[in-house]
């Protein structure tokens, strides 16, 4: 069972290291920005594959609230993406 | 049985995430890099929720996880489509292998302007856009 949580979290991790390669690398600002986007749902998914893991409810709050806040992140970059040229 | 359960669907999420990390990194470029991350991001969350609800198997936190889901699936698709609208209008290019590229004729990048005839060829602008650098002077 040990082994499983490790292939669990060892995928997460390993998508969360793409996500942040291409964060850097870009080459485009909406690169970036969709890079983020994913590295929010990463997190999100992470933080509910621990509450899983170590039976802790409450982190399921943290995701709602992560849910909502990188809509509006997203929604936010994009209009300023549209305004700027 | 309920943990075979509740592991295979958590598998099958988190190797989901894993195939949208390998897809913006791999993908050429931002329409399809985004059309990777969306679909493979959306359903991996689903799953890994999905799995959260079996452990715990109490009333709030089904109703939490059927509520983040159908926010998750109300939300995703409208991000990819703003941010995806906003990086053509920003004059980011298309791969080069792209065979089609339907708002090319009707769309005026000067003034973000849309129509349903053909725009006359010379007041057609191609996106060409560098690479961002943050060097440059802010205007």
């Amino acid at each position: 069972m040990d082994i499983l949580w490790n292939i669990i979290l060892l995928f997460i991790a390993l998508g969360y290291i793409g996500a942040f390669i291409r964060l850097l690398r870009g080459p485009y600002l909406p690169d970036r920005v969709v890079a983020l986007d994913l590295i929010s749902v990463i997190a999100m998914g992470f933080i509910v594959v621990y509450a899983v893991r170590f039976n802790q409810v409450n982190f399921l709050d943290v995701a709602i609230i992560l849910t909502l806040i990188t809509f509006l992140g997203t929604v936010a970059f994009a209009y300023y993406l549209e305004r700027r040229i | 049985m309920r943990e075979i359960l509740i592991m295979t669907l958590m598998l099958l999420g988190a190797g989901l995430i894993f195939l949208a990390g390998i897809g913006i990194l791999r993908m050429p470029d931002i329409f399809l890099r985004m059309s990777a991350t969306a679909k493979a991001g959306t359903l991996g969350i689903g799953l890994i929720l999905t799995a959260a609800a079996l452990h715990f198997n109490e009333f709030g936190v089904y109703t939490r996880v059927i509520a983040i889901i159908f926010f998750i699936l109300l939300t995703a698709p409208i991000a990819a489509h703003i941010i995806g609208r906003a990086a053509y209008f920003d004059g980011v290019p298309l791969w080069e292998g792209t065979i089609q590229d339907d708002l090319k004729k009707h769309y005026r990048i000067t003034d973000h302007a849309l129509y349903s005839g053909e725009i006359p060829p010379e007041e057609i602008l191609v996106p060409q856009k560098e690479a961002d650098d943050f060097s440059e002077e802010p205007e």
